[in-house]
């Protein structure tokens, strides 16, 4: 862990949250690769970025006509297309486990099972409202932006205050 | 990555659930600018060091949804469901070359209350739901349902609940204001 110099604030790797289960809650990087690499090795999720964009764009996924169609049963677009995905997720998992794929760094790949929590009902009523009203999830709201409708930096900008605010009422709420 | 709980190394595979993860970033800076940012909030303390690939991720969606606008773009008008069609032009939407109704998501509609509640409240409810949730659509429903896990079952049950709600009646109410 870098020690990250901070003016003012307390010195951010002693008050770190390095609770495991807190962390694992709020999906946090719990097991991060220990390698640490030059800034610029990012660069190559930025062609992961690029290529996931233009999926995005090209399947349609970011449309808001196909998130209404896929709410109200009137096409079958989107049940295909994340079906699919779960389908060569699975496969990609079980090869992954079954001949123990290590990283491209020679880490182990660790799986982590999740944990119910009363956020998932509760989170997942509210994003789901919200998904609807957008047409868009988290990813494809940034393929929005990137295709031009500038309107959705606003958008973006908001999806960040709502997580900002859940950040701050984190311990108020039912977990 | 994170999340999904799975392949959890920033060196595997793609960014399973980049999306939520990229906006908590956003809303944790670096240090220096993290003054700007009010409160003392434990939930944003963690090593942005670690995770800044998500934000280079967002950068190549972004860039991404640039290429396949411009290089890749598909002159064709979008295919709607015909009763999606005739709904919405009831309310004014009848534009489908693009893929999101610029008739709805626009600057100038930022002003009024529906575009409000569609582009800013709308915006919210993802924000604070996925987080809430401890995923969105990649992380619980792709790559959760694809490691088998329970609790994203869940998850994903309640988003598509909340969906059909919003999609059947809270929608088109808004699109009435």
């Amino acid at each position: 862990m870098s020690k990250i110099k901070s003016g003012a604030t307390t010195d951010i790797a002693e008050t770190m949250n390095t609770d495991f289960e807190v962390r694992s809650l709020d999906t946090h990087c719990v097991n991060a690769s220990e390698v640490n690499l030059p800034f610029w090795y990012n660069l190559k999720y930025m062609l992961a970025g690029i290529f996931f964009g233009i999926i995005l764009v090209k399947s349609e996924v970011i449309s808001w006509f196909r998130i209404q169609e896929m709410f109200k049963l009137q096409s079958f677009h989107m049940y295909g297309v994340i079906g699919t995905a779960v389908v060569v997720g699975a496969i990609s998992i079980k090869l992954i486990k079954k001949l123990k794929i290590k990283t491209i760094r020679g880490e182990d790949i660790e799986f982590q099972d999740k944990k119910f929590t009363k956020g998932q009902v509760i989170g997942g009523l509210i994003f789901g409202l919200g998904w609807a009203i957008t047409g868009a999830c988290p990813g494809p709201l940034f393929a929005q932006l990137g295709s031009g409708i500038g309107v959705v930096a606003v958008t973006i900008l908001s999806a960040v205050a709502g997580t900002w605010v859940y950040g701050k009422f984190r311990e108020k709420l039912p977990n | 990555m994170v999340n999904s709980g799975h392949t959890d190394r920033p060196d595997s595979a793609l960014a399973l659930d980049f999306g939520q993860q990229a906006l908590r970033h956003l809303g944790q800076p670096p240090t220096r600018v993290r003054r700007l940012f009010p409160g003392n909030i434990p939930f944003f303390k963690y090593n942005w060091r670690k995770e800044v690939w998500n934000l280079f991720f967002a950068v190549g969606v972004i860039m991404g949804g640039f290429i396949a606008a411009t290089l890749l773009h598909d002159p064709e008008q979008v295919k709607v469901a015909p009763a999606l069609a005739a709904s919405l032009a009831e309310n004014g939407i009848d534009d489908f070359s693009s893929l999101v109704p610029t008739q709805l998501f626009n600057w100038h509609n930022l002003l009024t209350l529906k575009g409000f509640i569609f582009i800013v409240i709308g915006g919210f409810l993802v924000g604070f739901g996925t987080r809430y949730a401890g995923g969105c659509t990649s992380g619980h429903a792709i790559s959760g349902l694809a490691n088998l896990q329970l609790p994203s079952l869940v998850a994903t049950i309640c988003f598509m609940v909340g969906g059909f709600i919003s999609a059947n009646w809270i929608v088109p109410f808004l699109l009435k204001l």
